[in-house]
């Protein structure tokens, strides 16, 4: 099989009409996106989302692609944090056939194509763009090459769970006793250089995708579990400290 | 193109003129954005070189660019993640003083700059010459941490902020451009936020 390899020119701006919005609890929210001229995406992907208000201010932000470049709808899924600008208005206002300007796919360098064996690492709504990842895996049979680890406090704080559990992915909760896939419980805790170990075997590329000071955390560990820092590519948001 | 329904934004003061478009005030945060993990960098072991179409190849280590006469930049910088940070302060050395040592060869059109970790980023010579460029160490004062490119980085704040390469080991100097790791990757090529030159295929 060869390598998915993205387009090399971000496309302008079109409108995406929204089909599906899916609330969990006031933290996150899944939008369903129908998106005019779309171009397809390789797992890895965002999209920029941009709102303008009636004076003409516009705010943009990126968003991981979760859906699968073959889903006929882009799938985002949106952490709400209190008092963000774009984020809330997602989570708050938005409705079902609202329209919204989008952009995309944009990123080449986070991007996984489905031939190389490798380790994604994600902290949170981090975990987005794995999902791509994993449902693509899933629908080419390539799911032997894709290995997950996930974070999060508590397992409402961790979207698309059931999902990840049912692929198989290492879960590490730090809030929250978790029962693994196996049937064993693991206690709250963040993720071991031990439990990395294992799934660092045979990789030859490691994704994290997370806040900055999960990403520098999991950068530790993975040096730890002999991960060379050249193999590892990172996508982290949000604020230093 | 439409209005978004429902959407007013933030409270925001009238004809902030300093705004590129599409860009907010980030305020006091400074958010971290690479696409590796962070190298940690002794000083006695980092060098500086700038090579290629000069006249007089140069490495400097940690003292010889302290050696050098200092500068200072004062002003805004601009993320193409759409996020400006209004009033930075960032000491080191104007790349003028840095070519002046080195000269420039008349061929010498474009700029490649390579961090330690293997990031790259290319540039006109023009846009790092005449005052508009940078090595820096010190922010706010204070040692360049990690995480925002220390302990040396390029500052070339009137471009986005990918082309000020973080963690800078070396500047060659060419007769032709070349894109680097984000230009390559689906960035402009120059950068420019007052023309919000974001992505390939932007103006
Ligand atoms: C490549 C990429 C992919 C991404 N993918 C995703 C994704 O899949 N899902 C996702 O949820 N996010 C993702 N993000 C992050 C996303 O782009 C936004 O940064 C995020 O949604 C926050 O935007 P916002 O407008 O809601 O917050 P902003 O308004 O930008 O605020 C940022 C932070 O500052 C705080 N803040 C703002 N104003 C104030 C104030 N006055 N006082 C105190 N605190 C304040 C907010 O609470 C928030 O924590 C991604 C980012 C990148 C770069």
């Amino acid at each position: 099989m060869t390598e998915v390899e993205p387009s090399p020119v971000a496309s302008s701006w079109t409108t995406a009409v929204v089909r599906e919005v899916e609330r969990f609890g006031d933290t996150y929210v899944k939008l369903r996106l129908d998106v005019a001229n779309r171009t397809p995406h390789v797992p890895g992907q965002h999209y920029v989302v941009r709102l303008r208000a009636p004076d003409g201010y516009t705010a943009q932000r990126s968003y991981s692609i979760a859906s699968d470049p073959e889903d006929p709808l882009v799938e985002l899924m949106v952490e709400c944090l209190p008092r963000g600008e774009v984020s809330s208005f997602l989570h708050d206002v938005v409705e079902v056939g609202d329209e919204l300007e989008v952009r995309g796919p944009i990123g080449r360098w986070f991007v996984w194509g489905g031939t190389t064996p490798s380790l994604c690492v994600a902290g949170g709504s981090g975990i987005v763009p794995f999902v791509s990842m994993l449902r693509f895996a899933r629908r080419t049979g390539t799911e032997p090459l894709l290995r997950i680890a996930a974070s999060a406090q508590t397992r409402a704080r961790l979207p698309y769970i059931d999902e990840l559990e049912e692929y198989g992915a290492f879960i590490a909760l730090t809030r929250e006793n978790h029962v693994q896939t196996n049937g064993t419980e693991r206690v709250a805790a963040h993720i071991y250089p031990d439990e990395i170990v294992p799934l660092a075997d045979g990789i030859e590329r490691a994704y994290v995708c997370g806040s900055v000071g999960f990403v520098s955390f999991v950068g530790r560990i993975l040096g730890e579990a002999g991960v060379r820092s050249d193999t590892v590519r990172v996508e982290q948001f949000g604020p230093t400290s | 193109m439409a209005i978004t329904r429902g959407f007013t934004g933030r409270p925001r003061r009238g004809g902030n003129d300093r705004l590129p478009p599409g860009q907010y005030d980030t305020g006091a945060g400074w958010p971290v954005l690479t696409a590796e993990l962070t190298p940690q960098i002794d000083v006695d072991e980092w060098t500086m070189t700038i090579d290629g179409l000069v006249d007089q190849p140069t490495t400097w280590d940690w003292r010889g660019i302290h050696a050098l006469p200092s500068d200072s930049y004062f002003g805004d910088i601009h993320c193409v993640t759409t996020w400006s940070k209004f009033d930075t302060t960032f000491s080191g050395v104007s790349l003028d003083s840095l070519l002046e040592v080195t000269g420039v060869r008349p061929e010498a059109t474009h700029v490649f700059a390579t961090s330690t970790t293997g990031y790259t980023t290319n540039l006109p010579l023009a846009d790092i010459t005449d005052g508009k460029a940078w090595i820096v160490w010190d922010f706010d004062g204070k040692p360049l941490t990690p995480e925002h490119g220390g302990p040396v980085r390029l500052l070339v704040p009137h471009l986005y902020f990918w082309k000020s390469a973080k963690w800078i080991t070396r500047i060659e100097l060419r007769d032709h451009d070349e894109q680097g790791f984000w230009e390559r990757n689906g960035y402009h090529d120059r950068g420019d936020p007052w023309l919000e030159q974001r992505y390939q295929g932007d103006a």
